[in-house]
């Protein structure tokens, strides 16, 4: 019964938007310009029988992952460090406390004056949109350990690196798989706006240039991608996150 | 082994939580420490474990305390395991830490959950234990890491009384000829458990315990 009433909603939305843009209604709102949900499904069938649409997605998936991965890797690595060495903390907050204000997207000039290709400068976009989330989730996860597991660990002889691994680590990962999502929602928000501005390929690259070719359907087109793809990559992380917290209770997930 | 704590004085921040305490445990003695809330007596604990700084001199076997090591293990009131690994992964870690080969540890750790009344809890997360069990995992745990001295910090004290007098039977079963050091509020269960009863902290505490013991013996 709920599935019924979901799906109506769905429906009605898309019905409403295929009757004001059909019958070109202008009322304040202007629906004249926009395409027909028949427009855009005609147009989409067209997009996925052509090799272009899946180049454009193998590229902008591929920015993705290497930015959010390298943003993982450093930015887990990173928030551990901070939190728990106050001499590298002291060292390495200061520049990244002046960087993090900074929206990612607002990096694009330096980053086409910094790397050598348009491609480069995008992964980096997407890394630097991803890597503060994770860092400041990964910080605050590490000082909201309880100290009760170290000790039990360090009391059965074990190592720093031990309890790196052992305790802080596993321990940590409820409030990372936090920082991911969100990383994970941002390096889409900065890859599509990076590609838009200098990319050569890519989702966000082709939806603009429908956009500046009058093509209207192909924008919406380039947009239900983007959603689709940015739904795709977040329940794939948050799947992850469930599996490897698996032991927390219930309610506490995260 | 034994251990010998002397003039130990620790403090957090301003506070003085300890000052001046001394204390012999004999090898395989089981001394229990008893006292109120806020006496010092985990702060004693985690002294030996070897966890908090302190002046004074704590020697273990002869050794110094300088930090802690798996000679020395620590059973806490709750919460000591880690909620992420299996009651058997739990037990298995200080023989992993160790470098016990897989499926050796996996063994021995079965053994010992078997021997704390835990067979076939193996698989369980704390979370899907009830207290006294994850209690009988720490102990688990605890003896397969084989210490030199066994420390416990109210153990049961978050149990119920019935749970609290099997873990008590277990305990005295298992721990029979480990030194252990031993700390508790409940005067009654310091008694019962201790081969030796130090205490902590107020005079009320001192006068219970010798009328319990003046009780007993009559």
């Amino acid at each position: 019964m709920r599935w019924v009433v979901r799906i109506g909603s769905l429906a009605a939305v898309l019905a409403l938007w295929q009757l004001l843009t059909a019958s070109d209604t202008r009322a304040w709102l202007r629906f004249d310009q926009l395409p027909t949900v028949v427009e855009v499904v005609e147009r989409f069938a067209v997009q996925v029988a052509a090799a272009e649409f899946y180049h454009d997605l193998g590229a902008s998936l591929g920015r993705i992952m290497a930015g959010f991965l390298l943003a993982a890797a450093l930015g887990v690595a990173l928030g551990v460090v901070i939190a728990r060495s106050r001499w590298l903390g002291d060292l390495l907050r200061p520049p990244l406390e002046v960087v993090r204000p900074i929206p990612a997207i607002a990096l694009v000039p330096i980053a086409i004056l910094l790397f050598p290709t348009d491609e480069q400068g995008i992964v980096f976009i997407t890394f630097v949109a991803a890597f503060f989330p994770i860092l400041v989730s990964t910080r605050h996860a590490v000082r909201a350990l309880p100290t009760i597991w170290e000790d039990a660990v360090r009391t059965m002889g074990a190592s720093t690196p031990q309890v790196l691994v052992r305790v802080v680590l596993p321990g940590t990962l409820p409030g990372v798989f936090g920082g991911l999502s969100v990383g994970m929602g941002v390096a889409w928000i900065c890859v599509i706006s990076a590609e838009m501005i200098s990319g050569q390929f890519g989702v966000g690259y082709r939806t603009w240039q429908a956009y500046t070719v009058v093509d209207y359907p192909g924008v919406i087109v380039g947009m239900v991608t983007i959603g689709g793809l940015g739904y795709l990559t977040s329940a794939a992380v948050e799947l992850l996150g469930r599996r490897v917290t698996r032991w927390l209770p219930r309610e506490a997930l995260v | 082994m034994s251990v010998h704590v002397r003039s130990l004085t620790v403090g957090y921040g301003r506070a003085t939580v300890l000052s001046d305490f001394s204390l012999d445990v004999g090898p395989g003695e089981f001394v229990v420490v008893a006292g109120p809330s806020g006496c010092g007596k985990s702060t004693l604990l985690r002294a030996v474990a070897g966890l908090v700084p302190f002046t004074g001199a704590i020697t273990v076997a002869g050794q110094a305390v300088r930090g802690p090591s798996r000679d020395r293990a620590l059973v806490f009131q709750d919460d000591g395991l880690l909620p992420w690994r299996t009651a058997v992964r739990n037990v298995e870690l200080p023989l992993a830490l160790q470098g016990v080969p897989r499926a050796q540890r996996r063994a021995r750790a079965l053994e010992w959950l078997d021997r704390v009344g835990l067979a076939g809890f193996g698989d369980h997360l704390p979370r899907e234990l009830s207290g006294g069990m994850r209690q009988r995992v720490q102990l688990a745990r605890t003896l397969a890491q084989q210490p030199s001295v066994v420390l416990m910090d109210e153990p049961f004290g978050a149990l119920d009384a019935q749970t609290r007098a099997s873990m008590q039977d277990l305990v005295t079963e298992v721990l029979s000829g480990t030194t252990t050091l031993f700390v508790t509020h409940d005067v009654d269960e310091a008694v019962l458990l201790g081969d030796r009863v130090v205490v902590l902290g107020t005079g009320e505490v001192e006068r219970r315990r010798d009328a319990i013991l003046a009780a007993v013996k009559a």
